[in-house]
């Protein structure tokens, strides 16, 4: 790792703690993270040259303390508060990091009262660290329309009067569902089949299993933690055998699974083994445990599909969606054959009429039957109604080699 | 997701258009604004312009390596797009919604249809 990545990483690591630190002693989140965004700017311009200073987090906490003060001043209307926050003297570095505050930073980012586009951004760059351009090259959206979405999001946290403060007890489950999700939607933008655009695009996945260790880690006995942060490791796993140099589609059963990342699925597998043993059962626990049946089969001929259709018929029991149901009918088709999932797949639908997937789902079926032309119409439909270009490409290629 | 929602013109939009008084015009383009402005700090709006006149198209080709240009207008065009917004949004529903707040759709229709995206579903 060169010297400028190496500290990169490293105020990464320390965003949240700088701005967790600031924020206890003087509250105004709006204020006191746009002051730690310009002290990890500075650092990130300084200590390349200068060297990193022997206590990194005080050295920000006194940047972003100063700036924070030059923010009151240059607002008139605030003289006198400003006057207030001068008398108080810069804080003491090493009392501030005592208590760890990145949970309580997390879900005040993941506030109920913002949108989810606003819940994603603010917890990539309060949390995360990130700066506003780089977010806005990872979604693909201007840097204005990501700007606008954090500011926002303050003016509502302000509106709301949400304190820099753990939630009562009671609130405290839904909130932590409220982060999963937003950390699942951060995931899976990042999973893209497109390699050549990486280059220049954080790395959202990798960003997502970042601070869902650091959820873990406060939060260790909390069975959907554990299974999410499982579930993005057995995904991600994959991701090395997923596409081809050309940024095509492998589907699940054609991927080399030798080139699969043995120590992630090692990692996922203890996690979600545990919380399955040790705490209440949760979708996020059952959609790891599929994947890892997935991912310890050594061929995709060797794949327990009685294992996954429980596991579906439990997560269905519990969460069911459209793609649940579409699931378990493959795992159904795997088990019983094409004609029983096709049988299952006629009773559905009515419910999941317009669903991108059906088509899909039922082109593969067809072709597992051997009712070639059949099939072949089915992935066109379905590669006509998907909004992913890497899949219509993969859909389109599946009609394709149908063709005689 | 991103969605595009396009204006277009057509004989209809353009035979309302001209009943309308001046006032009602500039009412017209305020509203456009107004909703511009509002998707901007809301943080939904990518980018919304309108376009000038079709008579200063020009349609482009190339054929054998050479560009080949022809100037509007275009008589026989009967429908052509007069403008567009480019709005992030999390479903069609919520972009149906924006699409409804702008001016063209209460006395016309605008269509909107979702970007294609760069990335695949996770396979469970």
């Amino acid at each position: 790792m060169s010297a400028a990545i190496r500290i990169e990483a490293l105020l990464r690591e320390l965003a949240p703690q700088v701005l967790a630190a600031l924020l206890r002693r003087y509250g105004g989140f709006d204020a006191c993270e746009d002051a730690v965004q310009e002290a990890l700017l500075s650092a990130a311009q300084q200590w390349p040259v200068d060297g990193v200073p022997d206590n990194p987090i005080g050295w920000l906490v006194r940047v972003a303390f100063r700036r924070r003060t030059e923010l009151w001043r240059s607002d008139t209307a605030r003289r006198r508060r400003e006057e207030a926050v001068a008398a108080q003297s810069p804080p003491e570095p090493e009392s501030e990091v005592e208590v760890d505050d990145t949970l309580t930073l997390l879900l005040l980012c993941c506030h109920p009262s913002l949108t989810l586009a606003s819940q994603v951004a603010l917890t990539l760059r309060a949390v995360g660290g990130l700066d506003t351009a780089e977010i806005a090259r990872a979604f693909l959206v201007p840097e204005s329309t990501i700007g606008q979405r954090i500011s926002r999001a303050k003016q509502r946290i302000k509106e709301s009067g949400a304190g820099f403060q753990m939630p009562p007890p009671d609130e405290l489950p839904g909130r932590v569902v409220a982060v999963l999700h937003v950390l699942y939607l951060i995931f899976n933008e990042g999973y893209t089949a497109s390699s050549g655009t990486a280059l220049h695009r954080v790395d959202l996945t990798g960003e997502a299993i970042r601070l869902m260790r650091q959820l873990h880690e406060r939060l260790p006995d909390d069975g959907e933690v554990a299974g999410l942060l499982a579930l993005m490791l057995l995904t991600d796993a994959r991701r090395p055998a997923r596409t081809r140099p050309d940024g095509s589609l492998v589907p699940l059963a054609e991927q080399e699974r030798e080139r699969w990342d043995t120590a992630a699925i090692a990692e996922g597998v203890a996690l979600v083994s545990h919380a399955l043993a040790s705490a209440p059962i949760g979708p996020y626990q059952l959609q790891a445990a599929i994947a890892a049946v997935h991912d310890e089969a050594a061929r995709a001929e060797d794949t327990d599909w009685r294992q996954i259709l429980g596991l579906y018929e439990l997560l269905h029991g519990i969460a069911p969606g459209p793609m649940v149901t579409l699931n378990r009918i493959v795992a159904v088709a795997m088990v019983r054959g094409p004609q029983a999932g096709l049988r299952e797949l006629v009773g559905v639908e009515a419910e999941l009429a317009g669903h991108h997937r059906i088509d899909a789902v039922r082109a593969h079926l067809l072709e597992m039957a051997g009712d070639q032309d059949a099939a072949r119409e089915n992935y066109r439909a379905a590669a006509r109604r998907t909004l992913s270009i890497p899949e219509k490409r993969y859909l389109e290629s599946r009609a394709a080699r149908l063709d005689r | 997701m991103k969605f595009l929602i396009l204006i277009y013109s057509n004989p209809k939009s353009r035979a309302i258009w001209e009943t309308l008084t001046d006032a009602q015009q500039i009412e017209f383009g305020r509203s456009h604004m107004a909703l511009s402005e509002s998707l901007a700090a809301s943080g939904d709006l990518i980018v919304a312009e309108g376009l000038a006149d079709q008579e200063l198209a020009r349609r482009v080709s190339v054929r054998d390596g050479k560009t080949i240009t022809s100037d509007g207008p275009f008589a026989e065009v009967k429908e052509y797009l007069a403008g567009f917004y480019l709005i992030e949004c999390e479903s069609m529903e919520g972009a149906v919604e924006i699409a409804a707040r702008i001016p063209d759709a209460s006395s016309g229709e605008v269509e909107v249809r979702p970007v294609l995206d760069l990335k695949a579903e996770l396979e469970m």
